[in-house]
């Protein structure tokens, strides 16, 4: 299956598993709120263009929010993390090797530290900024900081969990 | 200038990004505005098509609960049905005649239009409802949202074949309620920690409130009609800076399952907003 054509069922599923399960989930405490719909930006491949990764980033969070009825609530994370995203990837794999021979970011290609590190930074930036944003509409600190860790553990438990059960072939990419 | 380009061709991540940020923040903060745009009313018209087509499959599975709502509902109305009260025999018995004016000179004031819930989300600080019910089918904006067991929100975007409804779980939500027993009135918020119960702000304390009390909207309310039912007080605390008590209310709706509801059309809404609004003519 082509890259593109993955990605495109990839941007549904994401979208359409955060609406219909992850938000019609009872909540359990004010605090958690279970995020997963984030992970495809961190699963795009490694090769795409920056500026386009932006803009679809935007466009991604911008389809659930519309769902959600908030506009902009999480596009604006989205596009964070899509911009810190090739920085981040820079530092923790060896260019040359990887991006030749992988497509994208997973536990095979990366490694496991890295890529744990990778998810958990990307996921507790996206949080930070997504609660901060909450929180400057309805102030309380201690929602501020307890919001931020309770989801940032949820979701990284989703991750893991997803990262288990659909075992993404790492592919190596050949010459032809 | 060669330079200029150059430097917007170095740093044209880092542009786009600031803009894109921008864009988020502005959107987000002028929301209302916003929504009054075409684009907002197209967006809102697919997203309520993708709901329908995964409401229509879940349906199937809240039947029993519905059915058990539907019943409950028949009961109440038919035990206020005009033929159980009887007159007894030395009196004339009186007719009360239902069409929409009589010789007392009586207006209908509010319509209920049944529409079905499309959409729901409970887990977040900003709770929306999507009915399939839009401007061409009569929902206005402003219009209140009530289920058989209790209010549930206000319209707040219309589009031509669905409307969103900010549901009484929505961080601005702010609805005219009273004790049902001595007609106290205060105001109905919800403070964002859990959807089965909301917070009922400004009783004064001269109220004898007790666990179990029905609280139902007020007759200070333009948009719900009075003495609907929502919810019964689980625990109430004296807040000691002011003269009032906090009330919290378990919700009569359950917002976890609504599946149908009716929207209430108060035909003279327009009117009496026109008059709360105008300026009094002395302070000028």
């Amino acid at each position: 299956m082509s890259s593109i054509l993955k990605n495109i069922i990839r941007f549904i599923l994401f979208i359409a598993v955060q609406v219909f399960v992850l938000n019609n989930v009872p909540p359990l405490h004010q605090f958690i709120v279970p995020y997963l719909y984030f992970l495809y930006i961190l699963w795009l491949p490694f090769n795409i263009n920056r500026f386009f990764l932006l803009i679809l980033s935007f466009a991604f969070g911008l389809t659930l929010d519309y769902f959600t009825g908030t506009p902009g609530l999480h596009a604006a994370p989205c596009v964070l993390i899509a911009f810190i995203r090739p920085f981040l990837l820079n530092l923790l794999i060896p260019q040359e090797t990887t991006e030749q021979s992988y497509l994208e970011p997973s536990i095979k290609s990366m490694g496991w530290a890295p890529y744990s590190l990778y998810a958990f930074l990307l996921t507790f930036l996206h949080h930070f900024y997504l609660v901060l944003i909450e929180w400057l509409q309805f102030g309380n600190f201690l929602y501020f900081i307890g919001k931020i860790l309770g989801t940032t553990a949820v979701s990284l438990l989703l991750i893991f969990i997803s990262e288990m059960l659909f075992f993404r072939k790492a592919r190596f990419r050949t010459n032809a | 200038m060669k330079n200029i380009f150059l430097f917007i061709r170095n740093y044209i991540n880092l542009i786009c990004f600031l803009a894109l940020q921008i864009t988020c923040i502005v959107m987000l903060s002028r929301n209302s505005q916003t929504h009054e745009a075409f684009f907002a009313s197209a967006s809102n018209e697919i997203t309520g098509k993708v709901n329908k087509q995964f409401d229509n499959f879940y349906s199937y599975f809240r039947l029993q609960e519905i059915n058990r709502q539907l019943t409950a509902e028949n009961v109440r109305l038919r035990n206020d049905l005009q033929s159980n009260f009887i007159v007894p025999d030395s009196s004339r018995k009186i007719v009360t005649d239902s069409l929409n004016k009589d010789s007392l000179n009586r207006y209908r004031k509010f319509y209920y239009l049944p529409a079905k819930v499309v959409g729901s989300t409970v887990t977040l600080q900003t709770n929306f409802l999507t009915l399939e019910r839009g401007s061409l089918q009569g929902v206005k904006k402003g219009m209140s949202v009530i289920s058989p067991e209790g209010i549930v929100g206000v319209v707040t975007e219309v589009s031509d074949n669905y409307s969103r409804v900010m549901s009484l779980l929505h961080r601005n939500s702010k609805v005219s309620a009273m004790l049902k027993k001595d007609n106290n009135a205060g105001s109905i918020e919800w403070d964002g920690v859990d959807p089965a119960y909301l917070t009922l702000k400004n009783i004064s304390k001269g109220a004898q409130v007790k666990k179990g009390d029905s609280i139902v909207t007020s007759n200070y309310s333009a948009n719900f009609p009075s003495r609907i039912m929502i919810g019964t007080v689980a625990d109430f605390t004296v807040d000691p800076t002011t003269n009032f008590y906090n009330l919290k209310v378990k919700t009569a709706a359950n917002f976890f399952t609504l599946q149908y509801v009716y929207v209430v059309e108060n035909v003279r809404y327009a009117e009496q907003a026109k008059l709360e609004n105008t300026k009094p003519k002395g302070n000028e």
